[in-house]
């Protein structure tokens, strides 16, 4: 049982790397700052300092769960590895023309981000596959040979491989591996059928580019954060968070680093999915605010919206399409630039705009007194009183609230109103523009709000969170104990998981499903191979898709397909109606008698949800402190009125406080408006509820 | 500027603003999922919009085609003229394809719905789609006459109080090629109106409005307030621009006049060429749509696009030319001309702001219609956008990206998927970028053959061909594009516009147009022009290896 184990679970951020050790009965926290040029310093410190307070030798841990940001980083900052592309000869600029259109259509002058792989480093390679994989022109080997002392001469270290069709047959970058291999035995590897066999060259392209772009460095990074944890005495096995919410093996993070991307909020939607089992809520909205963006995820039946598509680096004010895109499994979120330190400003129009102009950590928000000038939202919600003081006064940060109201005077002189009534409405806009974002995203999943547990972490997320439920008609908001740490508690509660994906296109009527059968048991032998590494003794579960849509449709959807019935007589009727069923869903109507086609398969294999009733708080409760004295805070309507401040640790389970109140903890403080009301749960949760 | 109706806070009014632009976001996006033609799904040609009680437009969606943009707006108001509000009841649909009506030509559909509050409308929601088969001949530039080219529905109810119009389906379900696939794309530009309907009774209890008049007032008025002060930072006057295009047959001189003045600002194509007998006739809802877009991406581009942003423009074309051509003119590809419009516009801004605005670029997309046994294929190629200059500096243009329209491309493994065809070559046509301190984007050469050495045919609605994107202010002009059959003994160059066959075991070639340039080359910097080079996309440099024949 997951309970007895001596676990470690490790998150290293942009700003801060959180660490939880969990020692089957309890759960103990550290948070520090990330030390950028070396990470893994900060994860050994941090463990060692963790396992010292609890008398625990290194050799006493059983496990260790990681996620990091460190691959998405290098994409944006582009730090990773000098890296070439090998692509077939006569399609050079496949990641240069992208999908050739605009994102956003009345700005002439927008750019697409830069690829990856400069044309210089991208390297034509004379073969060709056609659709079905018939060799059209063998590869022709001198190319590859010839490319290697120009590519080594350039600094390459990575190199990609990606040729058209390779998502039906990987046979000529096989042996254009074996070739390097031979040639050139240390560069870094990535082929484009085996990161990502999926048909529509620019979006494998991509992905392989970015695989192969950070595998050098993650590489290093692995094996320095593996020997220093030997090092320390510490010979557990260490599973990584990948983007889809599941863990996987060293082994598969070395090979794959890009689908390493993104794990932090993908730990965060694995809390929210363990809260909404937790608490029998169908239906949750997850909602993680940090400082420069709002993260927001559907959650249905304990599961998180997936998809396999999603994009690194977007450079346009977070607007999809501006980014570069990768094929992997995902937990899909709306992500929009809404975080304590978004910074307002008034447009031409004299509307108030927020975001995603964001001042950060450094300087920060003008109350932070490090050199900030501009009205930022944490600035609005420190002026409205919607956050207690006592966390910053705590963790050593003098707040300079002279300072915001300057940034607000300013900055938003325009508004002709004070600083309080600037501060209202800069609240309102950030809170309005996250529930459009939700509205949207809700919208084009064909889900829908209302009902909806809302679940927030995150720094800003608790202050925020009421009001956003609020405006999407949702009357319940959790809170969960140490929100501030969420996505490392969220890796001690996610599955071992792996996803492998197969193109195979055919016409459902023209479906052949003794092959498809077969691909899928192949697939499942891929897979197995994963997660047995992980776990020899575990069971299990199998979920496939199959990626389908109408003939002629452009987007694919994802249908889910019960395996034990592949290759028999009912498959093709049960795909149909799986497809009718999921189209449905998402578009609420189906058009009779349409040809549907088969495009892609994906096969998991994952561990079953883990089943721990414990309560998250690391700590328990400390001592009831003397009661806070009544603040002045702004409400949601506008009016200031007189509220509590209450301290989380000092609260009793069972013990409830109606708005307007604040709860004030560590890290956030969770603002309860008026017609709202806090209670805390046995598992030290703290649930919001519209009175 | 003038207020209509009592001032609401100002608070309220930017969070219902916010409000309405993300639902008819929400109500595009819900479109383009559901929607049926390519070209709405990958390509985004469609718009979604949300009107006041008396037709004006207060919020479009960004997602969406230029060629929509003021069409959609102006539509709403002929839906009302012909059916007064006051004979509308709920659960009530109106529907149109007719180009003059709508947008321009018979396989966009306008469905507008009105939204009851009880039994008072309160708004109208309104969307466009592109339907992929309407009968006649098909989508192309064949025709000779409107009747030849599909079913035309003046504006008429779809559903008369909830109840389908079983008549109309009937006729709609007897004239196309996919009466499925046409029912189900008026059932999804239904659809997502209602779902806009639904969201916007939400707002107004939530804001508890009783209506959208006060705040649409105030949106109207404030948007055109901001659009006439940022025209009113142009220097007033009159310009001229002309342009000769390649045309169908014939090479056309468009001409357009643009008038500032004290912040309204008139474009006139007078001096516009005479209807062609070709199907690229241009209704003019889609002139102005184009027309207004080329001054919408210069001017006032974050303004959002309502009837008070585009009030202060005008346009006018001399009824009965090709800019304004009258029914029944054929006007299946008015995409072909209509999308050259904004280059022109930009023409006269270039000289209203020098230095400031692009270059001519590709301009018109590349669509060809490829077909043969067992297969058609409308797949999308873009050629190089003008350099684009600004008062910071500038940029080069876009490599093979469309403009104006907001189009996306198809991938080549899907292509070859759903067609027996080889792409030998899909790649940055090298050369192709007009010269200059910034030079323009390039465009993209491509070689096609049939994989069974079969025959295939190429249908064709392309420009720049024999005109090329013009550079501006010394900047060198982008290289023409070129459509040619290469056989193993000789290449055959073909027009821009019209319908070949590629005989088995030859290879289509096209290259799509580059972008023109802006300023002196001798002002380019070295080091850009050295990166050129070294990637291989300037002449001299070692050209790609490509598969021979």
């Amino acid at each position: 049982m997951a309970h007895e184990r001596v676990r470690l679970s490790v998150d290293i951020g942009g700003t801060f790397t959180d660490l939880i050790l969990d020692d089957g009965q309890q759960r103990f926290a550290d948070k520090r700052l990330t030390t950028h040029e070396q990470p893994a310093r900060a994860v050994i410190e941090g463990i060692a300092a963790l396992l010292a307070q609890q008398n625990l030798a290194p050799a006493a841990v059983d496990l260790v769960l990681h996620g990091t940001t460190l691959a998405t980083n290098a994409l944006i900052e582009r730090r990773g590895a000098c890296t070439a592309l090998l692509t077939t000869a006569g399609h050079r600029d496949v990641l240069e023309m992208a999908l050739e259109n605009r994102f956003e259509q009345y700005d002439i002058a927008i750019d697409r981000p830069q690829p990856l792989v400069p044309r210089v480093l991208r390297v034509p390679v004379r073969e060709r596959l056609a659709a079905d994989g018939e060799v059209l022109l063998p590869l022709e080997t001198a190319d590859v040979v010839a490319a290697i002392p120009r590519l080594r001469a350039a600094g390459v270290t990575s190199i990609a491989v990606g040729y058209l069709h390779a998502w039906h047959s990987g046979v000529h970058e096989a042996q254009t591996a074996e070739l390097l291999r031979e040639h050139w035995p240390e560069v870094s590897l990535s082929l484009s059928s085996e990161v990502c066999p999926e048909i529509r060259e620019y979006e494998r392209l991509s992905t392989t580019c970015a695989n192969a772009y950070v595998k050098p460095l993650m590489n290093h990074y692995l094996a320095e954060l593996e020997r220093a944890l030997r090092a320390l005495g510490c010979a557990a096995p260490v599973r990584l968070m990948t983007s889809g919410g599941g863990l996987t093996t060293l082994d598969t993070a070395r090979a794959f680093p890009v689908r390493l991307v993104e794990s932090g909020p993908a730990g965060g939607a694995m809390l929210a999915a363990h809260l909404a089992r937790r608490h029998q809520a169908s239906q949750v909205l997850s909602f993680d605010m940090g400082g420069t963006t709002a993260k927001l995820c559907l959650l249905d039946d304990g599961e998180p919206l997936l998809s396999r598509s999603f994009e690194v680096d977007r450079v346009y004010r977070f607007k999809k399409g501006s980014g570069l895109p990768v094929r992997i499994p995902v937990v899909e979120m709306v992500e929009i630039g809404a975080g304590g330190g978004s910074i307002a400003r008034i447009d031409q129009l004299g509307r108030l705009r927020v975001g995603p102009e964001s001042a950060g950590s450094e300087p920060g928000p003008a109350a932070y007194g490090r050199g900030g000038v501009s009205p930022t939202v944490t600035d609005a919600d420190l002026l409205l009183g919607r956050v207690a003081t006592t966390g910053f006064v705590q963790a050593g940060l003098a707040l300079d609230l002279a300072a915001a109201r300057r940034a607000f005077d300013s900055g938003l002189a325009a508004l002709n109103t004070d600083a309080a009534g600037a501060a209202f409405r800069l609240a309102e806009v950030v809170d309005e523009n996250m529930a459009a974002a939700s509205l949207a995203h809700s919208g084009e999943w064909g889900r829908s709000l209302e009902g909806r547990l809302l679940v927030a972490f995150g720094g800003a997320a608790p202050v925020h969170a009421v009001r956003l439920a609020d405006k999407l008609g949702i009357d319940r908001v959790l809170v969960p104990a140490n929100a501030g740490v969420g996505s490392a508690l969220g890796f001690l509660l996610a599955p071992v998981r792996y996803e492998v994906v197969r193109s195979r296109f055919e016409p459902l009527a023209d479906l052949d499903g003794a092959a498809v059968a077969q691909l899928l048991e192949e697939m499942r032998g891929e897979a197995e191979a994963v997660v047995r590494a992980a776990d020899s003794e575990l069971v299990f579960e199998t979920q496939c898709c199959a990626y389908m849509r109408y003939a002629g449709q452009g987007f694919e959807i994802a249908v889910p397909v019960d395996v034990a019935v592949a290759g028999s007589e009912a498959f093709r009727e049960q795909l149909a109606a799986g497809f009718a069923r999921a189209y449905r869903a998402l578009y609420g109507q189906t058009i009779p008698g349409a040809q549907i086609e088969l495009m892609s398969w994906t096969l998991t294999l994952s561990e079953p949800p883990l089943q721990d009733d414990r309560g998250d708080a690391a700590t328990a409760p400390g001592p009831p402190g003397p009661p806070a004295e009544p603040i002045l805070l702004c409400d949601a309507d506008g009016q200031q009125v007189s509220a509590p401040v209450l301290e989380r640790s000092a609260l009793a389970v069972g013990a409830r406080q109606a708005g307007p109140a604040l709860v004030a903890e560590p890290h956030t403080t969770t603002f309860v408006p008026s017609g709202f009301a806090a209670e805390v749960l046995s598992d030290g949760s703290l649930l919001v509820s519209r009175r | 500027m003038s207020d209509q109706g009592p001032r609401i806070d100002d608070l309220k009014l930017q969070l219902v603003w916010d409000r309405l632009l993300a639902l008819v976001e929400e109500q595009a996006q819900t479109l383009m999922r559901t929607a049926f033609s390519t070209v709405v799904r990958e390509a985004g040609d469609l718009s979604a919009g949300v009107f006041d009680r008396s037709g004006r437009m207060l919020a479009q969606a960004v997602t969406g085609t230029p060629g929509h943009v003021n069409a959609m707006a102006a539509a709403v108001s002929k839906f009302l003229a012909r059916y007064p509000m006051e004979t509308l009841r709920p659960g009530d649909v109106l529907v149109t394809n007719d180009p003059w009506d709508g947008t321009g030509h018979l396989n966009d559909f306008t469905v507008v719905t009105p939204t009851f509050m009880g039994e008072r409308c309160v708004a109208l929601f309104a969307a466009t789609s592109h339907i992929a088969d309407v009968g006649g001949r098909g989508f192309g530039p064949e025709a000779a006459e409107l009747f030849e080219e599909g079913l035309r529905i003046p504006i008429m109810p779809l559903f008369r109080a909830g109840e389908r119009d079983e008549t109309l389906f009937a006729i709609i379900s007897a004239n196309v090629r996919d009466p499925a696939v046409a029912e189900g794309d008026l059932y999804s530009l239904t659809a997502c109106n209602e779902a806009g309907g639904r969201r916007l009774l939400a707002t107004l209890r939530e804001f508890e409005l009783p209506d959208l008049e006060a705040v649409g007032a105030q949106i109207l008025a404030r948007s055109e307030q901001a659009m006439r002060r940022a025209l009113q930072a142009l220097p007033d006057g009159r310009w001229r621009e002309q342009m000769v295009i390649d045309g169908y047959d014939v090479p056309l001189t468009l001409h357009c006049a643009l008038t500032i003045d004290h912040g309204d600002l008139a474009l006139d194509f007078a001096g516009s060429p005479a209807p062609s007998p070709y199907g690229i006739n241009v209704p003019f809802p889609y002139t102005e749509a184009y027309a207004s877009f080329g001054v919408r991406c210069l001017v006032g581009g974050d303004i959002p696009n309502n009837a008070g942003s585009l009030a202060p423009i005008s346009v006018q074309a001399p009824d009965g030319s090709l800019l304004a051509a009258r029914a029944p003119s054929a006007v299946s590809a008015r995409h072909a001309i209509g999308q050259m419009l904004p280059d022109l516009v930009i023409g006269c801004m270039a000289q209203v702001v020098p230095g400031q605005v692009p270059s001519q670029g590709a301009s018109c997309i590349w669509n060809p219609v490829l077909r043969g046994a067992g297969f058609v294929i409308n797949p999308i190629f873009n050629g190089g956008t003008g350099a684009r200059p600004a008062a910071d500096g500038g940029k080069d243009g876009l490599s093979t990206t469309a403009f104006p329209s907001g189009v996306r491309t198809t991938s080549t493994e899907v292509n070859e998927v759903t067609a027996p065809l080889v792409f030998w070559r899909r790649e940055l046509a090298a050369g192709t970028a007009g010269d200059g301190e910034l030079r323009g984007g390039y465009g993209q050469v491509l070689h096609v053959e049939h994989r069974n050495s079969e025959p295939f045919t190429v249908s064709r609605m392309f420009d720049r061909v024999d005109h090329p994107a013009a550079g501006r202010d010394g900047g060198g002009a982008g290289a023409p594009g070129i459509v040619a059959i290469r056989s193993p003994e000789a290449e055959t160059p073909l027009r821009g516009k019209g319908v070949d066959t590629v005989p088995a075991g030859s290879r289509l070639i096209l290259q799509t147009p580059g972008g023109g340039g802006f300023g002196d080359p001798g002002a380019r910097p070295q080091a850009l022009r050295q990166a050129d080079q070294a990637s291989g996309l300037e002449p001299d440099q070692g050209a790609s290896d490509v598969p021979s024949q």
